[in-house]
């Protein structure tokens, strides 16, 4: 058979040991502009923003994640230094508390840490989200060995994995899978898009993002969020990491920061 | 707009005669935005000289794009060829009461698809055409929707702008042997796939039809678009379709930079080629993951996975976006490498080419893997071309047709590379297709970074010199021929962009591949198209 099982057994592990160690192969994270204490005029980044993610208010910097779309212009160029500076970390996603969730889905957290099966729908995504979504199985990633799998069918789902704007046309398909999924249940919006409706909408044809439609518990910001911090939401989804509340709420600056 | 009329005209391509079946007059416009020739006539005209371009001239469809102007319709046909010479456009008006246009779809099957999305989004009717009719807006949209159209408000979400209608849909059924069923897949697939939705009509094992239905995934991005300052709509262009990122970029900045008579420095064009290549290679290991994996082969599809990620850090490492977005920007780049970083991201490249080169050597001796490719979904030279298919599918099928050569942009011709191009048409063909373009790119990209010219990366434009005007921006992206078809306004904001992208191209000829073929093979060939529907749809 062409030598596939030696090839693999030779390949050995790759796998990243995430969440136990942290991550630090160069890569894993394309980073973000973090929000900060302002020294001198910040109007510039915040001009420079095409997506008006920047606010600066009493000398505070922050970013509106469900915003951003990580398109690096307000970054300084390397080796200047300006105060929406990169960090390259991952852990981005947060939680949104159950009391600003409309009804309907009671959290998976306790009944599914150890085990989550997880539905993945496309509402409209451009497809590096789902690229991303679809790296978390390969080995790399492996999410299997925390216990994460994609399971076919919304019946056997805990967690509602979304991506994209939800378009016009995926309101129906979606709410459809929401309603075919058995209680406890919970809802995580993944990327920008879905947060937001980030680069598309709200328009006439793409909506402002999944909460729109669905009681979102989990949020994962970026455009497209690298694997480690969909990795990142899921661990959350089940209390296994600390949940973060929403960075750019209720005051300015990193919510990163201030949660650790 | 200067005209000169026909006989008069000094551009080759124009015969001294009309083509045949025309009335006349035909005239030959100035040229502008990157076409060799542009031309106006009658819309009745519009048939026989499209007609003649492709069977006469040797010229392939490109696109069809509408323009809705003060009084009328403005429609352009556009063309293409390997001849060098460059686009060929020809324009109608029609008055904006008529909404009629003739079909050229019977003469020409490629631009039957172009023809039924703008009877959906503009309201316009091609007499001839034999299925007008529901495609991009599905029946949540009541009739006489066109988004479209100028005094659409496409700010706000539609379901707030009146009733949503009460039709249901049906799925179209035609065969009707007895025993006879339909086979629904989609919109939601059981794993990462994308939205869309196939009707597979069978008697039993074989597929006698398929029937897709897309733009589940429609987001009205050519709308969006408009009224947007130009360095805004690019991140539109960059982001519509995120796995073929920058190369729809680049089509959108080839585009920009015509109108406003800019050019990037010759260090950009260098480094765009470089970039370019890189999410080729990227692209199509992804897809090769994805072929082996659609087989269940999944050591390979491990291995190939692996390749895929370690292509992915070494983008974000080098370029600081794993989909290489925020690079491209009208008039160059939006941040430079040094020769040093180039050399060593060239040196890596290399070295995952040298294990994908390792893979593809098992893979032509896993006898169970080839057993579910060749001779499985096969699309024929002659459909290839009647099409229009382009990209890996259509090379798989004999038919060459890369941008890269057919109209050179960059500079790609100091770069030496070949098109590889095989002939069955099945789908070990299209994954040969990939192993040899991967090489290619790994190619290219040695003698990119070899050679880098020194110089800035961005030419400054300056914010009074930004004609208003219309051009074609295209690229080959890793699915393929874009075209990016942009005006810009005074003000250098958008008044309307039109985007052809392989997918919605190829999309288009997919059902050839499965009918006839088992249902079980129906996922592996999904995977040897490996289209993008966010990409079609748009
Ligand atoms: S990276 Fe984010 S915050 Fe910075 S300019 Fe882009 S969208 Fe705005
Ligand atoms: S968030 Fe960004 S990467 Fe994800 S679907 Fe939207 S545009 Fe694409």
């Amino acid at each position: 058979m062409s030598g596939w099982v030696l090839k693999g057994l030779k390949t050995g592990i790759r796998t990243t040991l995430y969440p136990k160690v942290e991550e630090l192969a160069p890569g894993v994270s394309p980073g973000r502009p973090a929000g900060g204490r302002a020294a001198g005029n910040k109007k510039p980044a915040a001009e420079a923003c095409p997506v008006d993610a920047i606010a600066v208010r009493d000398k505070q910097v922050s970013v509106d994640y469900d915003r951003c779309i990580l398109c690096g212009r307000c970054l300084p160029p390397a080796g200047a230094s300006g105060l929406v500076k990169p960090a390259a970390d991952y852990e981005w996603a947060y939680k949104i508390p159950r009391d600003t969730v409309a009804a309907g889905g009671a959290g998976v957290t306790k009944t599914c840490s150890h085990s989550l099966h997880i539905k993945v729908v496309d509402g409209g995504a451009c497809n590096a989200c789902l690229s991303e979504v679809s790296q978390l199985t390969k080995p790399y990633y492996d999410m299997h060995r925390l216990g994460f799998f994609i399971t076919p069918t919304p019946r056997d789902a805990d967690l509602l994995l979304v991506v994209g704007p939800v378009t016009e046309h995926m309101k129906l398909p979606l709410k459809k899978a929401f309603e075919a999924m058995p209680e406890p249940k919970a809802v995580m919006a993944v990327g920008t898009c879905a947060l937001s409706g980030g680069i598309f909408g709200p328009g006439f044809a793409a909506g402002g993002g999944v909460k729109e439609f669905l009681p979102v518990d989990i949020a994962v910001p970026g455009c497209p969020p690298p694997p480690l911090a969909i990795i990142h939401g899921l661990l959350m989804a089940v209390g296994r990491k600390d949940p973060v509340p929403s960075p750019t709420s209720p005051g300015p600056g990193s919510g990163m920061e201030a949660a650790k | 707009m200067q005209k000169t009329t026909c006989k008069s005209s000094s551009m080759k391509e124009l015969p001294e005669d009309l083509p045949p079946g025309c009335h006349g007059p035909v005239t030959v416009t100035a040229v502008a935005g990157r076409f060799s020739c542009c031309m106006e006539s009658s819309a009745a005209d519009i048939p026989p000289i499209c007609n003649w371009l492709t069977t006469r001239q040797g010229y392939r469809f490109a696109s069809i794009v509408i323009e809705e102007m003060e009084e009328e319709w403005l429609a352009h046909y556009i063309f293409y060829s390997d001849n060098g010479q460059g686009p060929v456009s020809i324009s109608t008006r029609v008055n904006k009461a008529d909404k009629a246009l003739p079909s050229i779809s019977h003469l020409i099957h490629a631009a039957d698809w172009h023809e039924r999305e703008m009877e959906d989004l503009f309201g316009l009717v091609f007499e001839g055409h034999p299925r007008l009719g529901e495609f991009v807006l599905h029946e949540e949209w009541p009739e006489g929707t066109n988004p479209m159209k100028k005094d659409f408000d496409a700010t706000v979400p539609y379901i707030d702008q009146g009733p949503s209608s009460s039709c249901s849909w049906h799925p179209p059924s035609l065969v009707s042997e007895s025993g006879a069923f339909m086979m629904p897949i989609g919109p939601i697939f059981s794993g990462f796939a994308e939205s869309a939705h196939f009707l597979l009509e069978t008697v039993g094992e074989d597929i006698i039809r398929m029937i897709p239905r897309f733009f589940y995934k429609y987001r009205g991005v050519e709308k969006t678009a408009e009224g947007l300052p130009a360095d805004r709509a690019l991140l539109l262009a960059e982001r519509f379709s995120g796995t073929s990122a920058f190369a729809h970029s680049l089509a959108f900045c080839h585009a920009v930079e015509e109108i406003w008579k800019t050019r990037a420095p010759r260090r950009a064009v260098a480094l765009r080629v470089m970039l370019a290549e890189l999410e080729r290679f990227r692209h199509h290991v992804a897809a090769i993951e994805g072929i082996c994996s659609s087989t269940g082969l999944v050591v390979a599809a491990s291995q190939a996975g692996i390749l895929e990620e370690d292509i992915l850090r070494l983008s974000c490492k080098f370029a600081g976006h794993r989909y290489l977005f925020g690079l491209n920007i009208p008039g160059g780049l939006q941040r430079d490498f040094s020769d040093s970083e180039c050399l060593e991201l060239a040196g890596d490249v290399k070295k995952i080419f040298v294990k994908l080169q390792d893979m593809e050597k098992r893979l032509r001796f896993s006898s169970s893997f080839l057993d579910r490719l060749e001779e499985v979904g096969t699309v024929t030279m002659e459909d290839a071309v009647d099409y229009g298919l382009v990209g890996p599918v259509a090379r798989a099928s004999g038919v060459a047709g890369d941008l890269r050569t057919c109209l050179p942009y960059g500079d790609y011709g100091s770069f030496e590379f070949s098109v590889p191009v095989e002939k069955e048409g099945d789908g070990y063909a299209r994954l040969r297709i990939l192993f040899q373009e991967a090489e290619q790119s790994n190619n290219i990209i040695s003698q990119a970074v070899s050679s880098l010219p020194g110089g800035g990366i961005r030419q400054p434009l300056s914010p009074g010199a930004r004609p208003a005007g219309a051009a074609l921006g295209w690229a080959e992206t890793p699915l393929g021929a874009t075209f990016h078809w942009v005006r810009l306004a005074e003000d250098g904001r958008v008044a309307r962009y039109r985007l052809t992208t392989p997918s919605f191209t190829n999309w288009h000829g997919f059902h050839l591949s499965v009918e006839g073929f088992a249902f079980q093979d129906f996922p592996i060939i999904l995977a040897t198209f490996g289209l993008s529907n966010a990409e079609c749809d748009r």
